[in-house]
């Protein structure tokens, strides 16, 4: 990976881009990793070898890793892509989606739980 | 990678972006730079808009409303196979990439029609399982799951019918004008645009599909 890096750095400096520069190598290597890690978390569901918990928590981080490796192998994106300006606005962009999904999902859970005793009448009688 | 030792280097880096743009116009990438970083944060931009629908569907996953549930209605070897498919067209457009890189216009025709078929066939997949799913009686109007579901499924099969089309574009112009400076750039979104895709579906197959049918 050293050396495919070295080539894009190379070429990076004298055009000021990088996107779509990957390698045949960084192409086949992502592609190899992103079979594993959708073959396996399929795999995990369809035979119900893990407990529920268990399969739940492995396919989420599996998950992650396939968008990281995703990100890394076919969008290139790295520290020096257009000045580090497209890495900046990738992790802003996925703090952001990452407050907005656990925060809504955990707001609404809380609030199912908070308001379950109240009845359908009592709402509508609500201003 | 911490944000602490990049920042400074991200810096002097912007800055020779911006003495860039001026120039880049006599460069043989024309003027892609200033292109390509805005076309990436409007991808970031459609992100923060899968982000909130995937909220929603988070929220509403298990509203079943006495309908269909997940494990009832999901057929799994069917999504493991819109999965490869989609999967497979991400690794044909990369390879049309470096066959542009390489300037071979005919070896980017192949590979984008390639890329088009498998797309084609990811779409051809999914209508056909939501057209089986309205016939059963699990529509979007069942329950407020399903709504979600076929809001979240439905905007992601949008984005790639609508990448269909730039795809279908981008194999016409190329045949037109060849390899150009603006062919290039062109090339070069629509891959940020087709992977990105590619990236939403992970979260699609796992947190739709996968989490559903084990729940």
């Amino acid at each position: 990976m050293a050396s495919s890096n070295g080539n894009r750095d190379a070429e990076l400096h004298s055009h000021g881009d990088t996107h779509g520069h990957g390698s045949y190598r960084d192409y086949i290597v992502g592609f190899l990793l992103s079979v594993a890690l959708t073959s396996v978390p399929f795999w995990l569901v369809m035979t119900g070898t893990l407990s529920t918990a268990a399969t739940l928590g492995t396919i989420s981080v599996l998950a992650v890793i396939q968008i990281i490796v995703h990100v890394r192998f076919f969008l290139h994106i790295d520290t020096r892509g257009e000045g580090g300006w497209t890495l900046i606005s990738f992790i802003f962009t996925a703090i952001i989606v990452v407050i907005t999904i656990g925060g809504s999902i955990w707001a609404m859970y809380q609030m199912n739980t908070n308001m379950m005793p109240t009845s359908v009448e009592n709402m509508t009688d609500m201003p | 990678m911490s944000a602490q030792t990049m920042t400074p280097e991200a810096e002097a880096d912007a800055r020779a972006v911006t003495w860039h743009l001026a120039e880049e116009e006599d460069h043989d990438h024309g003027g892609g730079g200033a292109t390509l970083l805005g076309f990436w944060i409007y991808l970031m931009t459609d992100a923060l808009l899968f982000g909130a629908v995937f909220s929603v569907f988070g929220v509403l996953s298990t509203a079943y409303a006495g309908g269909p549930i997940p494990r009832e209605i999901f057929d799994l070897p069917l999504v493991a196979v819109n999965t490869a498919l989609l999967l497979l067209s991400s690794i044909t457009y990369g390879f049309g990439m470096l066959q542009m890189e390489a300037g071979r216009t005919r070896g980017v025709q192949a590979w984008l029609l390639a890329t088009f078929v498998l797309g084609a066939a990811f779409v051809g997949v999914e209508i056909y399982e939501f057209s089986h799913l309205i016939a059963e009686g699990a529509g979007p109007g069942r329950s407020a799951f399903l709504s979600s579901f076929f809001g979240l499924v439905g905007l992601h099969g949008l984005h790639v019918t609508v990448g269909l089309i730039w795809i279908a574009t981008m194999v016409a112009q190329v045949s037109i004008h060849g390899l150009n400076v603006d062919n290039k750039r062109r090339l070069l979104c629509l891959s940020l645009f087709w992977h990105f895709l590619d990236i939403i579906w992970i979260g699609v197959f796992t947190f739709v599909y996968l989490f559903g049918v084990t729940r």
